[in-house]
């Protein structure tokens, strides 16, 4: 996968992304008062880490789709090794990606934010981009249209990232006390049931102001990885059903 | 990467001038269009916290700072004599609410209001800002007291309200506690009381601030110092 990834001009996208990072924040320290060194640090995270999802992302589902128009997967399939192996040593190639990804991105944060929360936030990335591989490569695998399977996992990472937005507003102090407005209550509360916390991981604030301790830490990182897991076996259950 | 390709000089002319047409055609089209300036446009109605959340996508931080800077950016300009005189400041009180409420830690909504937009020479506003300030503050005090500091300096020297000044000083006498905070902010009613101009206030001000490490940031702390310039060019207006 890190070989495809280098072939497939994956490795000058991240640069592009890192320069324009670099860029961005020489530019705002100009137009600062105040908090230069903050603003700096939370713009130039934001941006990486919504760019390092994009990339792994577009990465995965592109090279699943080539693998199916190739027609390399049937020959996969023929070979005598389980299913399930095949899809899971698929899926370990884009999370050491995705950890390369996470590690290459976070080097330049060690300019504005100490070493401890850079590595925590870089983890942290390294685990939500395990999470969108995982996600893009079961869209991939079961969608097989290149565009709904991006357009999937970008819907599903952008509503698990607005979702407690959602639920605030939802259970706002002005919502109207009605039935309907119960229903549709419950029902965000249901959605979010079944998506990953990811409001909650990789957070500026860690960056900015202090680290998270480490039980809450290990719980959002535990979060994660379960989501990982139910994304791996959704995706080698409907692989195993697949007509060779 | 690499592709088979034909040689540039094998395509046709037809082509090039195609493309040096659209590209001309788009630079003209750019050049003459009005640009989308915001430092004329008025300031558009405040978004509220939830939503500016909601259009964060879980970065409130990243949000808040950018929604400061483009806020910052509304009728001011180099070339523009008086900042701030024609903006809606009961909008850009709703404007700065939603962004502390977006990122309470982040010190750049009071600080820009402090020095900044209660600056103006409209009285009216000046105390709307001030009020704005006085109210946030309780949420936070022992990080929030610079500006409210400075706010009781500029109510006493620029609104010529003692009471007002005194009101500010003893609220953050009474409700700062961390030992960061220096001895004169924490005696800063009889720092109002004093008979000294605005100028030696607010060098003692930045002085104190600089030395008890208040300012942590370099661009906050050349702000302050160029502020301070300013009031020296101007002869300390409220001199005594």
């Amino acid at each position: 996968m890190l070989i495809e990834a280098r072939r497939s001009g994956l490795v000058w996208l991240a640069a592009a992304a890192l320069l324009a990072g670099m860029a961005l924040s020489a530019f705002l320290a100009q137009l600062a008062i105040t908090e230069s060194r903050l603003l700096q640090a939370a713009v130039v995270a934001a941006l990486l880490r919504v760019s390092a999802v994009f990339l792994l992302a577009t990465q995965v589902v592109a090279s699943v789709r080539r693998e199916i128009d190739d027609r390399r997967l049937e020959l996969m399939l023929a070979l005598p090794v389980s299913r399930a192996v095949q899809y899971l040593g698929r899926l370990a190639g884009f999370i050491a990606l995705g950890i390369v990804l996470a590690a290459a991105f976070a080097l330049p944060l060690l300019l504005w934010a100490p070493a401890a929360a850079v590595f925590a936030w870089a983890l942290s990335l390294a685990c939500e981009l395990a999470l969108v591989g995982a996600a893009a490569l079961f869209f991939a695998m079961t969608l097989g249209q290149l565009v709904s399977a991006l357009a999937a996992t970008a819907g599903l990472y952008l509503l698990a990232r607005s979702m407690s937005a959602i639920q605030a507003i939802a259970a706002g102090p002005l919502a109207q006390d009605t039935l309907a407005h119960d229903l549709a209550r419950r029902a965000v509360d249901g959605v979010a049931l079944l998506l990953p916390a990811l409001d909650r991981v990789t957070r500026t604030e860690w960056l900015l102001y202090a680290t998270p301790d480490a039980r809450s830490y290990a719980s959002l990182l535990g979060g994660m990885l379960i989501y990982i897991a139910l994304l791996a076996v959704a995706g080698v259950f409907d692989f195993a059903r697949r007509a060779a | 990467m690499r592709r088979d390709e034909r040689a540039l000089r094998e395509l046709s002319p037809w082509l090039w001038l195609a493309l040096a047409l659209a590209l001309a055609a788009q630079l003209a089209w750019r050049a003459h269009a009005p640009s989308a300036s915001v430092r004329e446009a008025d300031l558009p109605p405040a978004p509220s916290a939830a939503a500016l959340r909601l259009a964060s996508f879980g970065e409130p931080q990243a949000a808040a700072r950018l929604a400061m800077l483009y806020l910052q950016a509304f009728d001011y300009g180099g070339a523009n004599p008086n900042p701030y005189r024609r903006l809606d400041y009961a909008r850009l009180i709703d404007w700065l609410s939603a962004i502390l409420e977006l990122d309470p830690k982040s010190d750049y909504p009071l600080f820009a209001a402090a020095r900044l937009y209660a600056e103006t020479p409209d009285a009216a506003h000046s105390r709307m800002v001030l009020e704005l300030i006085y109210r946030q503050f309780f949420a936070d005090p022992d990080r929030r007291w610079p500006s409210l500091a400075h706010a009781a300096l500029l109510a006493k020297h620029r609104l010529q309200d003692l009471p007002l000044a005194r009101r500010y000083a003893a609220a953050i006498e009474r409700n700062t506690h961390s030992p960061d905070v220096p001895i004169w902010a924490k005696q800063m009613e009889v720092f109002i009381l004093e008979d000294m101009n605005e100028l030696e206030a607010a060098r003692i001000m930045l002085g104190g601030m600089l030395e008890s490490g208040a300012i942590h940031d370099a661009d906050e702390a050349r702000f302050l110092r160029q502020k301070l310039q300013e009031l020296e060019r101007r002869g300390a207006p409220g001199a005594k």
